[in-house]
């Protein structure tokens, strides 16, 4: 089998509106190894979209279409529903940017994890039950025997999070896509969930979506990068290069960024270019 | 003159089912007209509840707890409302599905009474970074960071003299994020704004706040001095390891 995951050749969706057509992804081509691909952008560029389509997860009135959407050698395009039923939440899994909108709030967090664990591996109620205990305890969850039986709401943000990316992660994806993972977590406890992401990636070959907004995390723990502007990927580098990218929105990101160690009275805003988007 | 803000031995118990979390154990600090305190600390460590119990929106039990001199559950009339706003860790439980942009912006207003209502909206969505074409659209149509400046702009629209912020800026992308950073810190010299800021970005409470309180487990460890905690002059192991950890992920050699 090739190590090629996935293959992204200028793929675009439109969402037609009110005021006019939203052209949210614009011929975007990439591919996708076994290895720790992070996405970068300002708000609004296209990154969560990108994330969607490659699911078959845009909603209507949007049209996706693309010259090439292949996952592990099989084109995405033609999915039908039954298709996108087996991949979905089991060989590829979105952990979306927000995560109690995304759990359901009647429901105990235990529950709707293990239901994942039967639907998707087909394991008993007590096996289910097991895994999404370990889990939990592995996204670093102080009390996972209580946390099995709350509701959403009585979560602080950043275990919400974390509950969501257990649920993601206990069907053991070929390809994780990461929306914000980690926005609301402390950040050592940060530095926890991206060691084990780092290491379905390295022992299991685990192909990762790693989408940010925290320019000092994905420069330290992804391999390549793809920085977005406008719905188009503007350019890729390589992640620890991103200090000395050559695009001057890359630059204009960087400078933004506030620092614990170097202090600024004013932060460097963007002046933005339309010639970036010719 | 007295603080803005004075909290004295705060704790709030929350009981799910049989069980009672002791979320927030004894949380003492004050705010001065027109300063940004900060708070940062462990996930689940009780900074949401603190500045819940602040704004009144759930129970507490402390031997002081006053906004502007004023008990902080007693704050009922519309004038107390209108001294403080609050902008939620999560956006989705600011805005309503069924509202638009527009009309989240317009409630305040009309509750308020205040006049151009048209001129304020428009302002407000300028001011953090909108379009026109984002005023008559509803949530799900906007992205993570969209979403979550209009729950900016919601609250800065009445110009409150104090905020109370639950990670606003982490849903941004740093470009927007500064943009709002500098709104705020120009809002806060025109006005004497009082704002306490809850973030698990060191750079982002280190920008604009004077003091920062590191939580853990319900406490406040230590509250210093942001030229302390840029330079690493703290005392709790906590604080050094989130400081260390804040400099980016270290890959363990395999
Ligand atoms: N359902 C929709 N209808 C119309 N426009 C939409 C819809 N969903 C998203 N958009 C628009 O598509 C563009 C890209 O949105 P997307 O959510 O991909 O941005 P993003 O890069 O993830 O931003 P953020 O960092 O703020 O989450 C935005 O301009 C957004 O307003
Ligand atoms: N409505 C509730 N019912 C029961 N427990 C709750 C409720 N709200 C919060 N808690 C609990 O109180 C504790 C503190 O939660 P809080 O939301 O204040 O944390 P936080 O410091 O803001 O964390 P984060 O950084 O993850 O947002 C957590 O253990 C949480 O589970
Ligand atoms: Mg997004
Ligand atoms: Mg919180």
């Amino acid at each position: 089998m090739s190590d090629k995951l996935l293959t992204v050749e200028n793929l675009n969706v439109t969402y037609p509106g009110r005021a006019g057509v939203t052209h949210a992804l614009k011929n975007a081509s990439f591919e996708l190894g076994r290895e720790r691909l992070g996405i970068v952008g300002e708000s609004g560029s296209g990154k969560s979209t990108m994330g969607r389509a490659i699911l078959g997860l845009i909603p209507k009135p949007g049209i996706v279409t693309a010259d090439r959407l292949d996952f592990s050698g099989k084109s995405l395009l033609t999915n039908t529903d039954r298709d996108w039923q087996k991949l979905r939440g089991r060989r590829i899994s979105m952990i979306m940017q927000d995560p109690k909108y995304s759990l359901n709030p009647v429901r105990k967090i235990g529950d709707q994890i293990a239901e994942t664990c039967r639907l998707h591996l087909g394991s008993t109620r007590k096996d289910a039950e097991q895994r999404s205990l370990a889990m939990l305890e592995a996204v670093q969850i102080r009390n996972p025997d209580a946390v099995y039986n709350q509701y959403p709401h009585q979560l602080s943000g950043g275990m919400g999070q974390r509950v969501m990316i257990a649920m993601m992660l206990v069907a053991e994806p070929d390809l994780l896509i990461a929306d914000e993972p980690t926005s609301a977590l402390d950040v050592t406890v940060q530095n926890e969930v991206l060691r084990i992401l780092d290491r379905l990636v390295a022992d299991r070959g685990m192909g990762l979506i790693f989408i940010s907004h925290n320019l000092t995390v994905v420069s330290s723990f992804c391999d390549r990068v793809l920085i977005m502007y406008g719905g188009r990927i503007l350019e890729q580098c390589a992640a620890k290069d991103l200090g000395e990218a050559r695009h001057p929105y890359t630059q204009a990101l960087i400078a933004a960024t506030p620092s614990l160690d170097h202090p600024k009275a004013e932060l460097a805003t963007m002046v933005r270019d339309p010639a970036w988007l010719l | 003159m007295a603080p803005m803000i004075d909290i004295e031995d705060l704790h709030v118990t929350f009981s799910n089912g049989g069980r009672s979390v002791h979320a927030v154990q004894g949380v003492s600090f004050s705010v001065e007209e027109g300063e940004s305190f900060g708070i940062v600390g462990e996930s689940g460590s009780g900074k949401s509840t603190v500045l819940k119990a602040v704004s009144g929106l759930i129970p507490s039990e402390s031997r002081s707890l006053t906004v502007n001199g004023r008990p902080a559950a007693e704050r009922r009339s519309k004038a107390d409302r209108r001294l403080m706003q609050f902008v939620f860790q999560d956006p989705y439980a600011s805005l309503h599905p069924r509202q638009t942009v527009d009309e989240a912006l317009r409630e305040p207003l009309s509750i308020h009474g205040l006049d151009r209502k048209d001129e304020r909206i428009e302002q407000a969505l300028a001011e953090v970074g909108l379009l026109p074409e984002h005023r008559f659209r509803y949530p799900h149509q906007l992205s993570g960071g969209q979403r979550q400046r209009v729950a900016i702009a919601r609250a800065l629209i009445l110009r409150p003299p104090v905020l109370l912020l639950d990670e606003p800026t982490s849903a941004l992308d740093v470009s927007v994020q500064a943009e709002i950073l500098n709104l705020i810190s120009r809002l806060r010299q025109a006005n004497k704004l009082t704002i306490i800021l809850v973030s698990h970005d060191l750079g982002v409470v280190a920008h604009l706040c004077n003091r920062i309180a590191i939580m853990q487990f319900g406490k406040i460890v230590e509250v210093v001095n942001t030229a302390d905690l840029s330079a690493g002059r703290v005392t709790q192991d906590y604080t050094r390891r989130l400081i260390e950890a804040s400099r980016g992920f270290v890959r363990e050699p395999s």
